[in-house]
């Protein structure tokens, strides 16, 4: 499994704060030498780290617009978030009008896909009823922190590649179609509301390779795209090619209403996406078929590639989505090329203390006793966040007893107060013998 | 001798809302020690289900885990009122639990069966009026 990810660290803008370290959901985040630096393999690319630095120190990775100038023939990708971004929008044509006048040669709609995907996930969980709950596949954010947290529910996620690679394939594939070009000189471009994406891209978890080629973030299509659609008001050209379920993917609860199908769970911002998790794997609920999960909250709107307020944006795709269609998209025979998984999601386990079950043991006596030794106030101070955290990488060989500022004060004490016995032994005209009396408890 | 990792959990009673934090705690450290996820769901769910019961039916109590090379073992011990017939108990659906309890979705008398099926071993020692003792074993 690779662990690239889509979060970097801006080194003269970090502080050396506890702030992300607090707010990591997989505890991924320590301070060393006074700058964030993340413990590749526990990061989930969820984007709590961007959203929390108050310095603005933690930057995604994607693709800068100029990407487009790297291809002959340029598609856009647009994420039905995309929609939720603007005031006063009535109608989304305006928006794909307007990805052409930026120089975009075709658009092919997430939100389309993503009505294949609704209708293939109603027919796989009917097909399918003995193994459900079925948990969403969409989130990346969501399918890695099962890989590596929940091993028990790996067999439970829904085994359906997300609408964006469905739509990169059938992108291409009608562009190459269309202009009898290579591929190579085909850009898929995804027009993205969150850095997971870029990962999942460059990584996919449940095939092999995708057909996206780059992807940029929503704000910086924004700006330029605001100008375009001044333009694009009075133009009569209908590109609109999804309906009401399609553009609520955009937001939570939205993949899940498309199941038509009242039996499901909809949880979004990562810590609630934990607790379900949780309450799952111990097999809290039951006859439920279908759990839509989102790291951000809100869904896909909360991003932290968008622009607009989630909650806004959730509001502005609800009446976006008013008078359209329920679906503009229907498999009718086929099935697309790339629909399936035809790659099991692997379990691992990077939580582990040792490498077998007798080292972890040990380990893990060796954690609890370090606990008991500091004071557990998770102060972050060490560049953990929790005395725990600390504790497990002092046992692992990532950071030492000392690094705990109460330890260091403990020890300082004592040495001072072995130098100062020292003086009282070799002086013993009166001057220094006072030093031993002092408490050094209260100094402090 | 090899290490063994003894925890201990107190249960306190009539609180739904910490109900569960016992089992999850172990359930996490479990996965920290690369136990397999067979095994941690089966600790996972016996162990919930036990700690749920002594809040239901036991005003709480107290959970001493024993970790092993081979094997998990959970002891559940409280003072409560004791289980008349153990047999009866075991069947499934069948429940003491009060009104006020199930319409918080629980009492569907599967807490013990449940127990049962997640454990590899499993005894009950109890005594009306003075307590119930419950010892499960999972396998590594």
């Amino acid at each position: 499994m690779n662990f690239t990810h889509s979060v970097h660290l801006d080194k003269d803008k970090c502080m050396g704060c506890i702030n992300c370290i607090k707010r990591c959901p997989t505890q991924a985040i320590r301070v060393r030498n006074g700058k964030a630096t993340i413990i590749p393999e526990f990061c989930i690319d969820c984007g709590e780290c961007i959203r929390i630095c108050p310095h603005h120190a933690k930057l995604a990775t994607y693709d800068p617009l100029s990407v487009m100038d790297d291809y002959k023939y340029k598609i856009a990708l647009p994420a039905p978030s995309l929609y939720a971004q603007f005031n006063n929008l009535d109608d989304i044509n305006i928006v794909l009008r307007a990805l052409l006048k930026m120089g975009f040669d075709a658009v092919y709609e997430v939100s389309a896909a993503a009505e294949l995907v609704s209708e293939l996930s109603r027919k796989y969980i009917e097909e399918n009823m003995d193994k459900r709950p079925f948990i969403s596949s969409a989130c990346p954010s969501v399918v890695r922190l099962i890989s590596v947290r929940f091993p028990n529910l790996i067999e439970h996620i829904l085994p359906i590649n997300a609408p964006m690679d469905i739509a990169a394939k059938e992108a291409r594939r009608i562009a190459i179609e269309k202009t009898g070009l290579p591929s190579e000189d085909i850009g898929v471009i995804f027009i993205s509301p969150c850095p997971a994406k870029v990962t999942a891209s460059r990584y996919p978890m449940g095939f092999e390779k995708s057909d996206v080629d780059a992807v940029v973030a929503i704000k910086d299509v924004y700006p330029v795209l605001l100008n375009h659609m001044k333009n694009s008001i009075d133009d009569e050209e209908e590109m609109l090619t999804s309906g009401k379920i399609g553009v609520s993917w955009g937001r939570s609860g939205g993949e899940a209403g498309g199941l038509l199908n009242d039996s499901y769970l909809a949880a979004d911002g990562i810590e609630n996406v934990i607790k379900v998790l949780e309450d799952l794997e111990d097999q809290k609920f039951s006859n439920l078929d279908f759990i839509e999960l989102n790291a951000c909250s809100g869904g896909c709107v909360g991003g932290t590639l968008t622009v607009e307020n989630a909650y806004v944006g959730k509001a502005k795709l609800n009446r976006l989505r008013k008078y359209l269609p329920v679906s503009k998209n229907h498999l009718g025979d086929k099935t697309p090329e790339n629909a399936y998984f035809d790659k099991e999601i692997p379990y691992v386990p990077v939580f582990r203390l040792g490498k077998s079950l007798k080292d972890s043991i040990a380990a893990m006596a060796k954690v609890n006793a370090l606990c008991e030794k500091f004071p557990g106030l998770d102060c972050g101070s060490c560049g953990a966040p929790t005395c725990k955290a600390l504790a497990e990488d002092i046992v692992c060989g990532r950071a030492h007893e000392r690094d705990c500022i109460y330890l260091l004060r403990d020890y300082i004490h004592r040495i001072s107060r072995q130098f100062s016995s020292l003086d009282s032994l070799s002086d013993d005209n009166g001057v220094y013998s006072d030093y031993s009396k002092i408490d050094y408890e209260e100094e402090f | 001798m090899s290490d063994t990792i003894k925890l201990h959990y107190n249960v306190s009673p009539d609180d739904f809302t910490r109900a569960g934090e016992a089992s999850g705690d172990v359930k996490s450290k479990l996965k920290k020690m690369g136990v397999s996820p067979e095994a941690v769901r089966k600790v996972a769910i016996a162990m919930y289900e036990g700690e749920i019961n002594m809040v239901i039916h036991a005003e709480g109590g107290y959970i001493d885990v024993i970790i092993s090379e081979e094997d998990i073992t959970m002891i559940l011990v409280d003072m409560g009122p004791g289980i008349a017939d153990i047999e009866q108990a075991m069947q499934a659906g069948w429940s003491t639990a009060p009104d006020n309890i199930r319409s918080l979705g629980f009492g569907a008398g599967m807490g013990l069966p449940n127990m049962k099926k997640y454990s590899d071993y499993m005894d009950i020692d109890t005594k009306i009026g003075v307590g119930t003792t419950v010892t499960m074993k999972v396998n590594m």
